[in-house]
This record gives C-alpha cells, sequence and structure tokens, in this order.
C-alpha cells in the first residue's frame, strides 16, 4: 500500500522535516498540534491541521486516544511519530495499526522489545554484538547487585531497565555506596518509568559515543555508516558528526556489520540507530541500545551518504522494499550538526523561552538548518529547547570547521538567547579540532575552557 | 492592609509539590520566609523552585497547580 496522506504526531523541528519529506513525495500532511502549538511551523506548512488538546503533553503530544481520533477524523492512510513522545511506545504503534492505518516504524512487538534495555541486551549478545560487562538481565535485589559489582569492579553504573535517553543512571564508586544508591535508584525508576526493574553496567572510561544508522525492510537490512556523538551534556547530546573520526577502517566495518545482524535479529522495520560505547585504548566497542525511530542527528548521515532516510522511511512503510543495497551506500566528505537550543550558556543553560525578534539563517553549498523558527515565532516553554539543528558539510572534517565557525557566525536568532556561543567556541576549540575527546569531555571542558571563553555573546551579537 | 505579590520569574507549567505524591510545599494560609519554596516552575522540561522571596503570612495560591504561568504572573499572595 502506497501511503497518500500521513498525521504528523510531533512537533517543532521534526514535524517541519517530516511535512517536507512527505511534500516531496507528493503526501498529504495532516499535522496535531497543541493549545500553545497553533501557530508553530509546521502547523502553517501543513495540509490541514487538528488541535488535540491542552499545552501539557500528557494531555495532546502523548495522547493516544486524542491523536488516534484525530488520524481517524482527518481520514490519512499514515501516522509519523517523529523522536521523542509517542515514538517508542509500543502501545501507539498497535493503536495506530489497529485503526486500520499505517505506524511509520517498526512494530509494537519490536518496538517493546528493543526499548527494555535488559531485553535488547539480550538481543545484542544473540547476535554476537559485544555488550558492556555487567548483571546477566535485571537486578533482583541488593545481594545479586553486590555479586555483579564484585565481578565488574568499580565504578559501575546501576540503569533503570526501562529507562532511556541518558535518564535513570546512577554511577557508584564502592559498594557502600551501590548498597545506598540501589533502593533509591529502584524508587526512583518506578516513579518515573513505572518500572522499579535495575540492570548494571561497568563504566567504560573516556569511552566515545558511536552509533550505527541501520535500515531494514523486514528481509533486508542495511547499514548507513555511523555517526559521533560523544559531546555531550548531562548525558543529552549537543553536537554530532558523521562519520566517526579516528574510528579504524576495519573496527568501522565489523561494529557497522553488528549493527545489521541485530537489525536483522529482529526483523527490523524502518529506521533505527544501535548505540554504542568505543573504547579507542582498547579498539573494543560494546553496545548500549536501540532507538526504534528517527533521531535528531539523522542529517549528518543524509549530508554524508546523500539519502532521505524520511522519505525512506515512508517507502518502507508504505509496503516498498529497500530501494538501497549495502553496496549503493556510499560515504561522502564529513559533516556536523550543533542542535541550536533556548538555553543561556552564560546562566548555567537556563532554558528561555520567548519571541524571536529577528531571524537570520546562512545560506550557500554544505549548509543545511532544520527549524521550528520563524521572525515573530513566540517559542513556547512546555516543550524541549531545542530551536534548531544547523547542519554543515565539507570535503574533509578540517573544512567543515571551518565552514561551521563561519555559518555559525552569520546565524543570528534575536529576541532570546541560544546555545549559539557554545558551539562557535567548541567549533575553534583545539581539542575539538584534534578530535581528542569523548563523552565526559564537554562538561569538563564548559568549567574550565568556555568560562574563560568571557564575552561570547558579545562575539557573536 | 494590602496584600504581597509573589510573582512567577520564569514562563511554564506551575506545581505545589515536588511530586503527585508528597505534599505541597505550602498549604493555603501557612506562613512564609524569603527563602522558602513555594512551588516548581516546569520551563523546557527542566524544573526550577521557586522561592517566596519575602517574608509574609496567610498564603494564598493564584495559580492551580500544573496550570501554565506567564513570567511576571502573580503566583499568590501573603499578608505582610
Amino acid at each position: 500500500m502506497t501511503i497518500r496522506s500521513v498525521l504528523v504526531a510531533n512537533r517543532g523541528e521534526i514535524a517541519v522535516r517530516i511535512i517536507k519529506a512527505a511534500k516531496a513525495l507528493g503526501i498529504r500532511t495532516v499535522q496535531v498540534h497543541s493549545a500553545a502549538d497553533s501557530e508553530m511551523l509546521a502547523v502553517k506548512l501543513a495540509d490541514e491541521a487538528i488541535n488535540i488538546g491542552s499545552p501539557a503533553p500528557k494531555k495532546s503530544y502523548l495522547n493516544i486516544e486524542a491523536i488516534v481520533s484525530a488520524a481517524r477524523l482527518a481520514g490519512v492512510d499514515a501516522v509519523h511519530p517523529g523522536y521523542g513522545f509517542l515514538s517508542e511506545n509500543g502501545d501507539f504503534a498497535d493503536a495506530v495499526e489497529a485503526a486500520g492505518m499505517i505506524f511509520i516504524g517498526p512494530s509494537g512487538e519490536a518496538i517493546r522489545l528493543l526499548g527494555d534495555k535488559v531485553a535488547a541486551r539480550a538481543i545484542a549478545a544473540r547476535a554476537g554484538v559485544p555488550t558492556v560487562p555487567g548483571s546477566d538481565g535485571r537486578v533482583a535485589d541488593i545481594g545479586a547487585a553486590e555479586v555483579v559489582a564484585e565481578r565488574t569492579g568499580f565504578p559501575v553504573m546501576i540503569k533503570a531497565a526501562a529507562g532511556g535517553g541518558g535518564r535513570g543512571i546512577r554511577i557508584v564508586q564502592s559498594l557502600a555506596e551501590l548498597r545506598e544508591q540501589f533502593p533509591l535508584a529502584s524508587a526512583e525508576a518506578a516513579a518515573a518509568f513505572g518500572d522499579g526493574g535495575l540492570y548494571m553496567e561497568k563504566v567504560i572510561p573516556r569511552a566515545r559515543h558511536i552509533e550505527v544508522q541501520i535500515f531494514g525492510d523486514g528481509q533486508n537490512y542495511v547499514h548507513c555508516f555511523e555517526r559521533e556523538c560523544s559531546l555531550q551534556r548531562r548525558r543529552q547530546k549537543v553536537w554530532e558528526e558523521a562519520q566517526a573520526f579516528l574510528l579504524p577502517d576495519n573496527v568501522r566495518q565489523r561494529l557497522c556489520a553488528s549493527a545489521v545482524a541485530l537489525a536483522a535479529e529482529v526483523g527490523y522495520r524502518g529506521a533505527g540507530t544501535v548505540e554504542y560505547l568505543y573504547d579507542e585504548d582498547g579498539r573494543q566497542f560494546y553496545f548500549i541500545e536501540v532507538n526504534t525511530r528517527i533521531q535528531v542527528e539523522h542529517p549528518v548521515t543524509e549530508m554524508t551518504t546523500g539519502i532521505d532516510l524520511v522519505q525512506e522511511m515512508f517507502k518502507v512503510a508504505g509496503g516498498a522494499a529497500l530501494s538501497l543495497s549495502q553496496s549503493d551506500i556510499r560515504v561522502h566528505g564529513h559533516a556536523i550538526e550543533c542542535r541550536i537550543n533556548a538555553e543561556d550558556p552564560a546562566k548555567s543553560f537556563l532554558p528561555a523561552p520567548g519571541t524571536v525578534t529577528r531571524l537570520s539563517i546562512p545560506e550557500g553549498d554544505g549548509i543545511r538548518f532544520d527549524t521550528m523558527l520563524y521572525a515573530g515565532y513566540t517559542v513556547p516553554p512546555f516543550y524541549d529547547s531545542l530551536l534548531g539543528k544547523l547542519i554543515v558539510w565539507a570535503e574533509d572534517r578540517n573544512a567543515c570547521l571551518d565552514r561551521l565557525a563561519a555559518a555559525l557566525s552569520k546565524l543570528t536568532i534575536e529576541g532570546l538567547p541560544t546555545t549559539i556561543p557554545l558551539h562557535l567556541a567548541l567549533a575553534r576549540d583545539p581539542s575539538v579540532r584534534k578530535g581528542t575527546f569523548h563523552t565526559r569531555f564537554l562538561e569538563s571542558w564548559l568549567e574550565t575552557d568556555f568560562s574563560t571563553v568571557d564575552g561570547t555573546s558579545a562575539e557573536v551579537a | 492592609m494590602s496584600k504581597l505579590e509573589i510573582r512567577s520569574p520564569l514562563p511554564g507549567t506551575f506545581y505545589r509539590a515536588s511530586s503527585p505524591d508528597t505534599p505541597p510545599f505550602k498549604t493555603e494560609g501557612d506562613i512564609v520566609t524569603a527563602t522558602d519554596t513555594i512551588g516548581l516552575i516546569e520551563v523546557m522540561k527542566t524544573f526550577q523552585q521557586i522561592p517566596a522571596g519575602l517574608d509574609g503570612k496567610n498564603i494564598t495560591f493564584l495559580v492551580e497547580n500544573e496550570e501554565p504561568v506567564m513570567a511576571g504572573q502573580i503566583i499568590a499572595e501573603v499578608d505582610p
């Protein structure tokens, strides 16, 4: 079945991105929105818009019944969930299918299986993908946790089985700390995710976060190579690159092949990402988790492979076989994405919504800006602070960094603070230039190097 | 006797307790001191504590729990 109309069950820049991909394929678009989002760009661009509820996400973008009703009312063939909100909710995928529509993503069953971090670890192990040393599944109690910790050594991470996106993680340094934190972590996991289950993983120090973009149609599986996402703040990515810098070719081949093996193990359908930690010293990679959706950082893969991943999602969900074979997928040049957030770097990244009084977007070869902004738009306070993503491509990494710095200097968003000064400082930083960073790099860099870059705002203004 | 106003420093969603299972920071009629937390504002998925910022008594809330607020909006009033 070919998809002729789609309901976009998300907001912000990804809703805009989905609408543009749908329009390119001649698909009619219906955008849902909360009462706080009637002026958002995706609403203006879509063929039709439906108000599904009040600003609180649980009353609108997380309300399965409201979204499925809107999709029925609009008479669409399919629903695209974007990222975040209900994108990795197996029950939502099932509800869409039960209502006779196509869910643009994997089956509800696959989402649940891979969303359970413990089950996903077991699947990875079955597919021959190395996992971080830790517990075999859930840890029943503190006694079992002590046994695991003695085997892996400290520091060790306690993680919520139902967690994700960096949430529900605690690092403990000793047996005493483990005894103290274990019950707290369980209570917190129960409160946050409705599941107090915990598992444990050894901490891999100074690791890089590398992930592989996969694609499947349930029969055939390919990878679109890897991304480097080690620059993180509070376990949230702020800057992503394709390909991973300094990754030896033989490691890259094994890494990408392992992600495809995992996709095949579960008969994966649609776009997904397999995330790994990479220990540079030991040249060893370890599976962390699978994201069963399109990701924020997908454009760097698009810029280096020339594949439109969102259009491909529509085609595969519509029943078409994968149009790509592995030998068709090649990488050209280097791409970097900066997440531009409505946060004030000078005030501990305090989120600061407001009205965009002036907007000037750089244009030119190798520059792309995926955004939800327009001049005069008021960014609401109820959702995350991502305003847009500046993605820059060039022949090699050094040229890409130069072009990125130039593009960031020309990107003007007035009326509210943004993280542009942070990215400009990173683009010029010698360690970032050399590529010698890991997942803990940015937080210590912010305390030392960035705090000494006084007047970064003035520099950009 | 005019009331003293406690205004929201941020736009967002107002919460009177740190979680649905815990009692509110302040109950109607309570005494407050400047450093007391009277609620949380959720702004862009982060939670900021809101201090009373003044001393007073007999607090009255003008914003419901989980209700959206604008920056500068009066959240509560107290008697001097």
